[in-house]
């Protein structure tokens, strides 16, 4: 199914699109709120732009310093190729420490290499811990938002899954009661867990340090009790200073919730006494990315979601439309550039309003990629053969002035019949009806303007 | 006096003549010898949107010929989505340095209607009058390309070139929206495309207007007028909507002969 299916059927609930619009839209307002507190903020997002742009110039060299001082400090670093590397790398380690039971914090990474089926074929019980997280996992469905995995779902919704799922009692809608079961739940499989999985936000090259920024202390819970933690990161989230960090941290709780800033931010600077830390970098597609020139800055995101937030497009369609790990301008950017065939749609899900390039913290051109991968998009041949013929059609005639106005004059008649009818065997039949031509078009006009003259 | 050439783009051409009118003789009124050379074609957007590079080059030559700097200073549309398209994206199209050059030059020296109004014309109030309450709608391009307005998420957001002129016209008043860029769906292909999505991002961006108390909606570009319209007429909404050359043209006839 194309993203336009999917679309169309997420409209078919009206109530629901103008409930996620309206709050998705609200997350935008907070972030709007946050930036105009801040004195600089045009400046400091083009000061995080920079850094990113430098730190992907010279990416290897970053990363082996990261490999380097991370060592030095304990952690075990691992690189993968791509997604199966990885999976097996997490399970590899998992298998040596003998654990069957992982608690996970989020992390779009291990979304992207499909880790948790892995693991679970192979007998181990993962639990995400972050309560969106945990919500879409019971429902066996995948995020449909960055940084609010379960942003589709109605209170309603959540309190029948934890009915059904958690033995709630049934009729549950206030968040207190949800949040507080779902607490309960998982301070258990906390306890029980034998390793932490979270994602890394940022990694510090000159330190070895890793950051992870959460609003429910979940990292900090999935790394402090069990003994074993497992950091996963593609390859660019990692940063030149720790200084950087202070461009960075304001930057993403602004753009992606509107807080001055996120309510846990860790530091792990190797493992805990006692303990093991291990780091998997992985690549997945990202140093193609990097070869691209006009795509490279899409590998400076620091998956804040403001892009997604803004979105007129996602708003109205929802996460699951895009069908990708990450949704939105962003992820259609993401998919797209990994395989144009596969998301050939994507591009297309898009007015080019421009709004996601200019909430962007890392200024990331969202739109221009967009309109590449449309490019890629036609050479590859995956548009929409009817949208191809248009443009060879449209080129043809709308290049002659004459030969236009004389189509415009014979298609006078039967156009709007045709138009109609088009219309009509649309199951949006009925919500718009096309602009007449006129009666005299403005060249024939102004001729006739010159001639009185 | 400037030389002025007006690019009508090919949808406003035969859908809505009247603003190519409504443009040239408001450039008229400011002083400027508008020429309208009839060898113009369309700007090639709709085909470079769709991806289609190689169908939307002969468009963008041709645009570069007809508007050659020899003989004029610039060239003025009622559209800041074709303007964009001009401006900031014939270079991709272009094959070679020297095409490159010419595509690039022509897109310096064509502007939309109200910046070149208010940044080579100077001109800071338009005389006129308008008794109605009107709700501004922007292009996305004219708006974040083009910089027309202040984009709602920059911080702070900069001054709103169309939305000063308007609000210096007597009697009218600009009404507050609670989304005051949202994008109206339009989109070029993406109306059909994604037909859902944009039908429903129609409606949305209505009905603020609607709650604001707009009387007219007036839009720096027709396509999203044409757009809106089309969501409105099948509603059974009777909002004017007007491209803002109209309103100003408008206005300014009405003082003339009061």
């Amino acid at each position: 199914m194309s993203h336009p299916e999917r679309a169309r059927e997420f409209a078919r609930d009206p109530e629901r699109v103008a409930w996620h619009d309206g709050a998705v839209w609200s997350v935008r307002t907070r972030r709007d709120a946050a930036a105009a507190g801040v004195a600089d903020w045009e400046a400091l997002r083009e000061t995080a732009a920079r850094i990113r742009a430098h730190t992907l110039s010279r990416l290897p060299d970053y990363l082996e310093q990261l490999e380097d001082r991370a060592s030095l400090v304990g952690v075990t670093v691992h690189w993968a190729a791509d997604a199966a590397e990885h999976n097996e790398i997490v399970h590899g380690i998992l298998y040596d420490h003998g654990v069957t039971r992982v608690v996970k914090s989020k992390s779009m990474l291990t979304e992207e290499c499909e880790l948790n089926p892995h693991l679970e074929a192979h007998g181990i019980e993962v639990v995400d811990t972050d309560l969106g997280e945990r919500i879409v996992q019971l429902r066996g469905e995948p995020p449909s938002h960055i940084v609010m995995p379960a942003i589709h779902l109605r209170r309603e919704e959540v309190g029948e899954l934890f009915h059904q799922r958690l033995g709630a009692p049934a009729g549950l809608s206030a968040p207190e009661p949800l949040v507080e079961i779902a607490r309960e739940r998982l301070r258990a499989q906390f306890l029980e867990a034998q390793a932490g999985i979270t994602g890394v936000n940022f990694a510090v090259a000159e330190t070895g340090g890793l950051v992870v920024v959460t609003n429910e202390g979940n990292a900090d819970l999935g790394t402090a009790l069990p003994p074993l933690h497992i950091a996963c990161m593609g390859v660019e989230k990692v940063i030149p200073r720790t200084r950087d960090l202070g461009v960075f941290l304001r930057l993403l709780a602004r753009s992606a919730t509107g807080q001055p800033i996120s309510s846990y931010t860790s530091h792990f600077h190797g493992p805990r006494p006692g303990g093991a830390l291990h780091l998997v970098m992985v690549d997945n597609g990202r140093s193609r990315l990097l070869g691209r020139e006009s795509l490279r800055p899409s590998l400076a995101c620091i998956r804040c979601g403001a892009c997604l937030n803004t979105c007129p497009v996602y708003r109205r369609s929802g996460g699951h439309s895009y069908a990708t790990p990450v949704a939105g301008p962003i992820g259609s950017v993401l998919s797209a550039a990994r395989d144009i065939e596969a998301h050939a749609s994507l591009p297309s899900a898009c007015s080019l309003c421009g709004s996601c390039a200019a909430v962007c913290p890392v200024k990331i051109e969202l739109p221009g990629m967009l309109r590449t991968l449309r490019v890629d998009a036609v050479a590859a041949g995956a548009i929409e053969p009817g949208m191809r013929w248009a443009a060879r059609l449209g080129s043809q005639l709308l290049r002659r002035p004459r030969m236009l106005a004389l189509a415009v004059r014979l298609g006078r008649r039967w156009l709007p019949r045709l138009a109609s009818r088009w219309l009509a065997d649309d199951s949006i039949a009925g919500q718009r009806e096309l602009p007449e031509l006129a009666a005299r078009s403005f060249r024939e006009q102004w001729r006739a303007r010159d001639a009185e003259d | 006096m400037p030389r002025v050439a007006l690019f009508v783009p090919c949808y406003v051409d035969y859908l809505a003549p009247q603003v190519g009118l409504a443009t040239a003789e408001l450039l008229e009124a400011y002083g400027c010898e508008v020429d309208f050379p009839e060898a113009q074609a369309c700007c090639g957007q709709p085909m470079a949107n769709l991806g289609c590079h190689a169908d939307a080059r002969p468009l963008a030559l041709r645009f570069a010929k007809v508007f050659d700097a020899e003989r004029y200073d610039h060239v003025v549309a009622p559209s800041g989505s074709c303007v964009a398209m001009v401006r900031h994206h014939y270079g991709e199209l272009a094959r070679g340095a020297r095409e490159r050059e010419a595509l690039i030059e022509v897109g310096r020296r064509t502007r939309e209607l109200c910046e070149f109004l208010v940044d080579v014309l100077e001109v800071e109030a338009i005389d006129g009058r308008y008794p109605h309450r009107v709700g501004l709608h922007h292009g996305c391009h004219g708006l974040r390309e083009l910089g027309l307005g202040g984009p709602s998420e920059w911080a702070p957001s900069p001054p709103d070139k169309v939305g000063r002129l308007l609000e210096s016209i007597d009697g009218l008043e600009l009404i507050e929206l609670e989304r005051r860029d949202e994008c109206c769906g339009f989109g070029g292909s993406f109306a059909v495309s994604e037909e859902a999505v944009s039908l429903r991002m129609g409606r949305d961006r209505l009905a603020d207007h609607a709650r604001g108390g707009a009387e007219v909606i007036v839009s720096t570009d027709v396509s999203c007028s044409l757009h809106l319209a089309s969501v409105a007429r099948s509603a059974g909404n009777t909002t004017r909507l007007l491209h803002v050359a109209e309103l100003m043209n408008e206005a300014r006839k009405a003082l003339a002969t009061r």
